[in-house]
């Protein structure tokens, strides 16, 4: 039997693939980037088997390239998403994601009576080290969990 | 230390906490001195706590400095919607030093990053409050000879008291055992538990208040808050097993001392302030003479 690959999510000439997006993440990641807002061509698909986790997403958007704080972003929330930088039907550069040691404005505290959810202040944090994603936040000093984790 | 804001207890090496500690002892020799004669310091209350409000004010007038302020936010132009970052901007500019109390967590960091003068964080909600962590290790200096290898029982709310939570972290430098007695509901936070796992710190756990008391060198004793339960039957259980009464210290150490941060509700008995075990009163006064080596070592001074 020969092996037929069959492209589920039609390609672009130029852009940004996005792949190896947690399924259950795909919405998130769409609101993150605010591509509900972008006026590009954009296809996606989800619910797509996957060797790595049991079902991906992936989301092609034409003519998009997108910048390191955006790629730091996806991090927080699919930190095993690919962006695939696609020129000419080519991918010509496959960036992997990751999480920086300090978070800078991206993600919210979780603390209400922290002076960054009561006054106009640019969020800090530190990335702790353990297993599950952990940020120290630089002035009230509490952690947000994975859980509680909003992304600005 | 120099023109460097004191925000967390973390903020300060091991040598840093030592050196406040032995000036302290030697504000307590001499209380009365000048070194602060030119100097203006802002005292900035944006929530009400004459206990630390007084301290630091004493703290300063015995070393002959001035002080601008307000001593709660109504005063102040915070209720006509000023930000707290154009507050200390402002401020900054008029004093050579900001001592500040604030109810939001995070806001003495964000103040000491706006200010051109050295802040001093005087409580940022549940947060920190250093200086109380340094006087109560002056405190513990002074009573017990040494901060080295002492055995600390810290008793009542263990998961919200930023007390406890800062003594403890500033008493990891000096080889300590722990132990912690608190209701269910009020233990020590994993996050710490976890912080002195990693330092192969000794801690050991109970729920009850009995004679395990007898190993102690310090009882760090604290309120436990009604308004922390969400169960006001689960409050009326708790309430009175975790009082601390002249007839427990029976068989302690003779080298042990009650330390409190103060207010204190019924958590000691009354019938404890005459044990001469009972330190509470002491330790605040030591607040004071705490307060003017750590406004002395960060203006240089001392």
């Amino acid at each position: 039997m020969g092996k037929k690959k069959e492209l589920r999510v039609s390609a672009i000439q130029n852009g940004t693939v996005i792949d190896h997006i947690p399924a259950e993440r795909l919405f998130k990641v769409i609101s993150i980037l605010n591509l509900d807002k972008c006026e590009n061509l954009i296809t996606f698909g989800t619910n797509l088997g996957s060797n790595r986790f049991g079902k991906k997403a992936i989301v092609k958007v034409a003519d998009k390239f997108f910048e390191e704080k955006d790629l730091d972003k996806i991090a927080l929330v699919a930190p095993e998403a690919r962006f695939n930088i696609i020129r000419d039907y080519d991918v010509v550069e496959k960036r992997e994601v990751s999480i920086p040691e300090e978070i800078v404005g991206i993600a919210k505290c979780f603390n209400p009576k922290c002076i960054t959810n009561n006054e106009h202040i640019t969020t800090r944090f530190s990335l702790l080290v353990s297993g599950d994603i952990a940020l120290k936040c630089h002035y009230c000093e509490k952690i947000t969990t994975k859980d509680h984790l909003e992304i600005l | 230390m120099k023109n460097r804001s004191l925000v967390s207890i973390n903020d300060f090496t091991k040598e840093e906490i030592l050196q406040i500690v032995d000036r302290a002892a030697m504000f307590e020799a001499k209380p009365n001195q000048d070194l602060l004669k030119d100097k203006v310091i802002a005292s900035l209350f944006f929530e009400p706590s004459t206990r630390t409000r007084l301290s630091f004010e004493t703290a300063i007038r015995r070393l002959g400095g001035r002080i601008i302020g307000f001593s709660d936010a109504s005063s102040s132009s915070t209720t006509k919607g000023e930000t707290l970052k154009d507050t200390i901007k402002m401020v900054s500019n008029y004093a050579d030093m900001i001592v500040m109390r604030h109810p939001l967590e995070g806001s003495a960091r964000y103040a000491s990053e706006q200010s051109s003068v050295p802040i001093i964080n005087a409580g940022d909600g549940a947060n920190q409050h250093p200086t109380q962590t340094l006087l109560d290790l002056y405190s513990i200096k002074k009573t017990q000879g040494t901060l080295e290898n002492l055995n600390v029982f810290m008793v009542g709310d263990l998961k919200y008291g930023r007390t406890v939570h800062s003594l403890l972290q500033a008493m990891s430098h000096f080889n300590p055992v722990f132990n912690f007695i608190s209701p269910d509901e009020l233990k020590m936070p994993d996050e710490y538990k976890l912080w002195l796992d990693s330092k192969g710190i000794p801690f050991y756990e109970h729920s009850e208040f009995t004679d395990i008391i007898s190993r102690a060198d310090i009882l760090y004793m604290t309120r436990v808050q009604q308004e922390r339960f969400a169960d006001p039957l689960e409050y009326e259980k708790v309430k009175n097993v975790y009082v601390l009464r002249n007839s427990m210290l029976k068989n302690t150490k003779d080298n042990l001392r009650i330390l409190h941060p103060l207010p204190r509700v019924n958590e000691i008995s009354t019938d404890v302030d005459e044990n001469p075990k009972a330190y509470y009163f002491q330790q605040a006064e030591n607040g004071v003479y705490a307060r003017m080596a750590i406004i002395a070592s960060i203006l240089g001074l001392a």
